[in-house]
């Protein structure tokens, strides 16, 4: 599970059956700072997101849970639309107790 | 399982249901002497864990949905309990 941005659409026309219906949309991973993470991936989209909105996505087996065929070909899923990221500062609290 | 500090958390209104009323964490792995380690991701809490904490996080969906919801729902890292104390015996 981690954060992304949605940079834009990929329609196809031959794909899987169980692909049909689904939207797709190309997403940048993020880190916590919002700096992008790796390569653009190809998600599916279970919420209605839009271009350039903060998503957070599931990736590996969990991703084809959003769909009604659970066994479609996919690997990416988007799960929801960002609001707002907390960062807290400070790193670990009680640093030298546990790691003594 | 892997040890990781809980950075923050994420809002989000428009989400999945089955990610109604779960707390999204952010969180970023470290070693056994307490240093970052690679990039941080987001995990499900079921340990009440905050900011600042040291955490045990599974990376597995399997065990995120058993302990989330049901066997259909789309999570995959969850935290599953506080640390107190590491000893590393070298």
């Amino acid at each position: 599970m981690q954060l992304a941005k949605v940079i834009g659409t990929v329609v196809a026309t031959q794909k899987h059956e169980g692909l049909k219906g689904y939207k797709m949309l190309m997403i940048q991973p993020l880190t916590d700072s919002l700096q992008p993470s790796g390569k653009p991936v190809v998600a599916i989209d279970s919420v209605h997101a839009g271009y350039n909105d903060l998503v957070h996505w599931v990736s590996a087996r969990e991703a084809t849970l959003v769909m009604d065929n659970s066994f479609a070909p996919v690997d990416a899923a988007i799960t929801g639309i960002v609001d707002d990221v907390h960062v807290v500062s400070g790193g670990i609290k009680d640093k030298e107790e546990i790691f003594a | 399982m892997i040890l990781a500090r809980v950075k923050g958390n994420v809002v989000a209104s428009v989400k999945h249901p089955c990610y109604e009323g779960q707390r999204l964490l952010i969180v970023q792995p470290i070693d056994e002497k307490g240093t970052d380690m690679g990039d941080s991701f987001l995990a499900c809490d079921t340990a009440r864990s905050a900011p600042g904490d040291v955490v045990l996080v599974e990376r597995e969906g399997n065990t995120a949905r058993q302990l989330l919801g049901t066997s259909e729902d789309p999570f995959h890292s969850v935290i599953v309990g506080r640390v107190d104390k590491v000893d590393v015996y070298e």
